[in-house]
Parts: C-alpha cells; sequence; structure tokens
C-alpha cells in the first residue's frame, strides 16, 4: 500500500469514530444518564442536607 | 446549625487538599514575582546586579517552571484531589499516598528552586530539571495516578462526572510526555544529554512542549471549569453531550499540532503542515468546550453582577477562547513566519497563563478554599472583587502591549530597501520595544498585587471562627 492509501484509510477510520461518539453522546436513549451524570456535581450536598437537616 | 454537627464534608479528606490549595497561592505569588522581574530586567538590565544566579537565563526558566509546576500543577493536585472525592461521594485512596504526593511535589519544586538559578539545566523549554529530579517527578506522577484512579474505582455513583475524565487524560498524558522527552544519558550526577538528536530532538520536544500546553495547561484547568463553573452558577453543565464530544475531539487532536512550534525548521514538510491542519481544526473543540462553560449561565447571568467569583470564572473562559482562537492562527505557516520569535507569541502565552489559566485556577480557589475550612464563603467579597479587576487589567495590559510590539517586531525585521538590504537592525527593533516592555511589567506588577490580596484574604479565610462565614442569600 502506498502512503496516500494509508493516509485516506486512516482519515476514515477517524471520521467515521467522531460520528460514532457524536451518535453515542446525542442518542436519545443517553438523555437520563447524562442528566443523571450531570447532577452529581450538586449530588453529595442534596445527601448531606438530608443528615443534617440542614437547608440550601 | 447549632447543635455542632460535623462541618460540611467532614467525610472527606480534605488535609491534602487544603495543602496544595495553600501552596498554590504561595507559588502562585513567587513565580509571578520572578515573572515580574524577568520583566523588569528586560527594561533595566542592570537588575541582574552582576550576579550569575539572577541573570535573566537563570531565572526565566525558574519563573516558567515556578508558574506551571508549581502554581498551576499544586492548583490541579488541589482541585482534582477535591472534585474526585465530590463527584465520586468516596474517600480518597490511598490518604498516605496522597500525603506523598504533597510532600513529593513540593520537594521537587524545591529542587528546581535550587538548581536553575545554578545554572543546572537540560536545556529543553519546560524540560528543564535535571535526570535525578526528573525519576523523582516520575515516582511522584506514578503515585497520583494511583491515588486519583483508585478514587474512581472505588467510587460510589454509577457515573465518572466529566471533569474526572479531563483530569484523568491530563495524568496519564503527562506521565507518558514526561517520561518520553526526559529520557536521556546521564554523565554526571547534574548533566545528562538526550538520548534524540537533531531533528528528531526538536520534534520529541515540541510534541512533548505543545501537549504539556494541551493537557496540563488546558485539560486539567478544563477539569476545573466542569465543575466549578457549574457549582458557582447553580445549575448543571450546559450541555453534558456536548461535554462528551468535546473531550473526545480535544484529546484526539491536541497529539498532532505540536509541529506548530517548528514551522519553517528542518522538520519535514508534511509534519508541519500535518501540524497547521490539526491546528486549525483544533478550534472547533476548543470553542465547544468554552461555549458549554459559557451557556451553563443561561438563564443565571444576573448572578455575574453580584458574585466576583463567578465572574472571574466566566472571564477565564473567554480568554480561554481567545488565546485558542489566536493559537490557530498562528499555526498558518504565513502568519506564523511574521509572529515566530516574537513577543506576540509571549503575548499568546500569558492570554493563555493568565487569561486561562491563573483567573480559572483564582476562581476556583475562591469557591474552594470556603469549602474546605468549613465556610460559605471567602472573608471578604470585596477584595475578590478588587482582585477580579487587578486580575483582568493586569493580563490585558500585559497582552496587549505583547500583541503591539510582537507585530512591530515581525514588520521591522522583514522591512527591506529596495536594494534588498535590511531596514532596521535587530538593535533597532529592541529598542522600539521597551515602551511595551513597560506596560508588561505594569501588568505584571498589577496581576502580582491581586495575588497579594487573595494571599491576605485566604489567611483571614482560614483563621475565622468555624461557620462565622455563611455564604450570602440567595437573591
Ligand atoms: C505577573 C505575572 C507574569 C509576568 C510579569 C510574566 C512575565 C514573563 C516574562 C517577562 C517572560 C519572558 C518573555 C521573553 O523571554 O521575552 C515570561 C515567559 C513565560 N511565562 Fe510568564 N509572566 C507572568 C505569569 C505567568 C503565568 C501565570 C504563567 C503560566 C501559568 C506564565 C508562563 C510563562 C511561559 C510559559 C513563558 C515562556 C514563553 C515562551 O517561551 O514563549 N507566566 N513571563
Ligand atoms: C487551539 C489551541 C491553540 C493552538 C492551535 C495554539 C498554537 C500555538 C502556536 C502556533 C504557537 C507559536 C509557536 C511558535 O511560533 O513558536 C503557540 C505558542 C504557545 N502556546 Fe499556544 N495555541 C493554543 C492554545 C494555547 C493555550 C490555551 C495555551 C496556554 C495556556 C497556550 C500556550 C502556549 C505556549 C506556552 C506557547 C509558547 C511555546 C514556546 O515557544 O515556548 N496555547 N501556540
Amino acid at each position: 500500500m502506498d502512503y496516500g492509501t494509508v493516509q485516506g484509510i486512516i482519515t476514515i477510520v477517524v471520521m467515521v469514530t467522531f460520528v460514532g461518539i457524536f451518535a453515542w453522546a446525542y442518542s436519545a436513549r443517553r438523555k437520563d444518564q447524562f442528566d443523571e451524570a450531570a447532577n452529581l456535581v450538586f449530588s453529595d450536598e442534596q445527601s448531606k442536607n438530608k443528615d443534617s437537616g440542614e437547608h440550601k | 446549625m447549632m447543635n455542632h454537627s460535623q462541618p460540611q464534608g467532614a467525610d472527606y479528606n480534605y488535609t491534602v487538599v487544603r495543602q496544595f490549595a495553600l501552596t498554590t497561592v504561595l507559588w502562585g505569588i513567587i513565580g509571578m514575582t520572578v515573572g515580574v522581574l524577568i520583566a523588569a530586567q528586560l527594561i533595566w538590565p542592570q537588575l541582574n546586579f552582576e550576579t550569575p544566579w539572577l541573570t535573566y537565563s537563570r531565572l526565566r526558566p525558574l519563573h516558567t517552571n515556578a508558574v506551571i509546576f508549581a502554581f498551576g500543577t499544586s492548583a490541579l493536585f488541589a482541585t482534582s484531589y477535591y472534585i474526585v472525592q465530590r463527584t465520586c461521594q468516596t474517600r480518597l485512596f490511598a490518604p498516605k499516598l496522597a500525603a506523598f504526593t504533597f510532600w513529593g511535589w513540593q520537594a521537587i519544586i524545591l529542587s528546581a528552586v535550587v538548581t536553575l538559578p545554578l545554572g543546572i539545566t537540560s536545556g529543553k523549554e519546560y524540560a528543564e530539571l535535571e535526570w535525578p529530579i526528573d525519576i523523582a517527578i516520575t515516582i511522584v506522577w506514578v503515585a497520583y495516578a494511583v491515588v486519583f484512579f483508585g478514587t474512581i474505582i472505588k467510587r460510589t455513583t454509577s457515573h465518572i462526572y466529566v471533569a474526572n475524565w479531563f483530569f484523568g487524560a491530563f495524568i496519564i498524558t503527562v506521565a507518558v510526555l514526561h517520561i518520553v522527552n526526559s529520557m536521556s544519558v546521564p554523565i554526571s550526577l547534574w548533566k545528562s544529554y538526550s538520548l534524540y538528536a537533531g531533528a528528531v530532538d526538536a520534534m520529541v520536544q515540541w510534541w512533548y512542549g505543545h501537549n504539556a500546553v494541551g493537557f496540563l495547561l488546558t485539560a486539567g484547568f478544563l477539569g476545573m471549569m466542569y465543575y466549578f463553573v457549574p457549582k458557582q452558577a447553580g445549575r448543571p453543565v450546559y450541555s453534558y453531550r456536548l461535554s462528551i464530544v468535546h473531550f473526545w475531539a480535544l484529546i484526539a487532536l491536541y497529539i498532532w499540532a505540536g509541529p506548530h512550534h517548528l514551522h519553517y525548521t528542518a522538520l519535514p514538510d508534511w509534519t508541519q503542515s500535518l501540524g497547521m491542519v490539526m491546528s486549525l481544526i483544533l478550534f472547533a473543540p476548543s470553542w465547544g468546550g468554552m461555549i458549554n462553560g459559557i451557556m451553563t449561565l443561561s438563564g443565571a447571568w444576573h448572578k455575574l453582577r453580584t458574585d466576583p467569583v463567578l465572574r472571574f470564572l466566566v472571564v477565564s473562559l473567554s480568554f480561554y477562547g481567545m488565546s485558542t482562537f489566536e493559537g490557530p492562527m498562528m499555526a498558518i505557516k504565513t502568519v506564523n513566519a511574521l509572529s515566530h520569535y516574537t513577543d506576540w507569541t509571549v503575548g499568546h502565552v500569558h492570554s493563555g497563563a493568565l487569561g486561562w489559566v491563573a483567573m480559572v485556577s483564582i476562581g476556583s480557589l475562591y469557591h474552594l478554599i470556603p469549602a474546605i475550612y468549613g465556610h460559605g464563603r471567602m472573608y471578604s467579597n470585596n477584595l475578590v472583587n478588587v482582585h477580579f479587576w487587578l486580575a483582568t487589567i493586569g493580563t490585558v495590559l500585559y497582552i496587549v502591549s505583547m500583541w503591539i510590539s510582537g507585530v512591530m517586531q515581525g514588520l521591522m525585521w522583514r522591512a527591506v530597501n529596495s536594494d534588498g538590504t535590511l531596514t532596521y537592525s535587530f538593535v533597532e527593533s529592541i529598542e522600539a520595544s521597551y515602551p511595551f516592555y513597560f506596560v508588561r511589567f505594569l501588568g505584571g506588577v498589577f496581576f502580582v498585587t491581586g495575588m497579594l490580596l487573595m494571599a491576605y484574604n485566604v489567611i483571614k479565610t482560614v483563621k475565622a471562627p468555624k461557620e462565622s462565614l455563611p455564604a450570602p442569600a440567595e437573591a
């Protein structure tokens, strides 16, 4: 295989990978999981507030 | 609560977080003061006092090492240990090892503070430290990785929050970069020569150098951004999906951009072109990340008016956007032909370093320090506000003066008379730069003054009686 072919194949593989990641990230099935993950920043406060009866 | 319940977060290991947070402020002041000193030396060369260890050539690497590896990396240690515990809802894995990373890292910084002024250097930019220190860095870094990934493994949450992905990539990549680039043949205790030679050495060096920018000065601080911006704004990140695409695109692209530091050199032409194209594409994920951070505030913009901590974070993102627009532009070969070797590069560096790295760290610390000392806010919010303005003005003075000076130098160096001779001698371009060097010096003084206010504010906060500084009431 000559150099140009190798480069062409790499380009296609990288593009497919990128589209794959994009599709995975934006698929509707992941929505709930991602919402949960995004709220991890706050979730430890809430559990702590419950324990100590504090309000925020 | 008055029942002397546990202070918030008592079930996390905050000792090592506190240590790193406080040393961040200390090293910030020292590293930036050295920066001001070398900025002054460029105007008043007598300031080296004819003393070898005070010469520009030895203090410049001291500055870069102190701000990147002492200030910036301590900030990364502090925030990563804090964030990984809170988002995994578990204590740090191997607390003794975590303590070792603190003392080990401080010992490494101290050895840099001693060896660099003595003139002991391997001569590779951002990798100046000699081989015994390089080995020590590797050991501490592996310990860091064990603590960090160990904590992730024992998490009690099902997801790994995106900030930890950025920190994880930063830790792994820095280990690989450091080990590959530091490969050398020692000829004595304090002198070694690189294992690589010629163009290969240059390429390895800037593969390292650029990815130090990409993974230390960018990915790690993006980890900070993805935690502290949502936290301070009180709302989850704008788009978690975008953050995933951001992460993978960024780490996939950065690795290839290094050759833009070596345009028009002995490097094969195709690598230069590859570096240029990859740098241009890099613009997209960089701005994706910036927009994701800034849009997190949508619906909470009013908080910017009253909250100087949030302002630090948001302005840092704007500088991140600026430097990642400027970077791809400078990576275009014809632009680089003008900017390379000039102060434009130095301006670009500090728009990233002061505007992004330092500002996002400072904002994060103003959120983190009260939290780890059981307070709701810093001792004085007004001082935080003053610090914000000093930092912003200082950064703007620095980068604007360097832009003008840099473009001027580039134009003067390439100006030719009709007979083909150079219009200006090199010395004339230096003379023309003096006024801009002075403005840069002034900008540095502004920035360091802000850091001193921060130190005072931090000491007051740390010493304040527990829970005497309540969080401001929600508007
Ligand atoms: C008060 C703040 C600061 C001042 C006054 C300052 C000043 C300087 C000066 C005078 C130089 C040498 C430029 C030259 O050789 O022409 C320099 C280089 C550098 N500084 Fe700073 N600096 C400051 C803060 C920082 C911070 C916070 C960082 C990083 C987080 C940083 C990173 C660097 C780097 C990477 C270089 C090398 C640039 C290159 O080789 O192109 N500086 N600084
Ligand atoms: C998309 C992002 C970026 C790209 C494509 C980029 C590109 C560049 C280019 C083309 C240069 C000049 C190389 C030369 O002529 O020698 C440069 C220098 C530099 N950039 Fe960036 N940049 C980016 C973002 C950043 C950020 C966010 C920071 C810092 C926090 C940063 C730090 C540096 C440093 C330290 C240097 C100077 C290296 C040296 O010569 O010592 N860059 N960058």
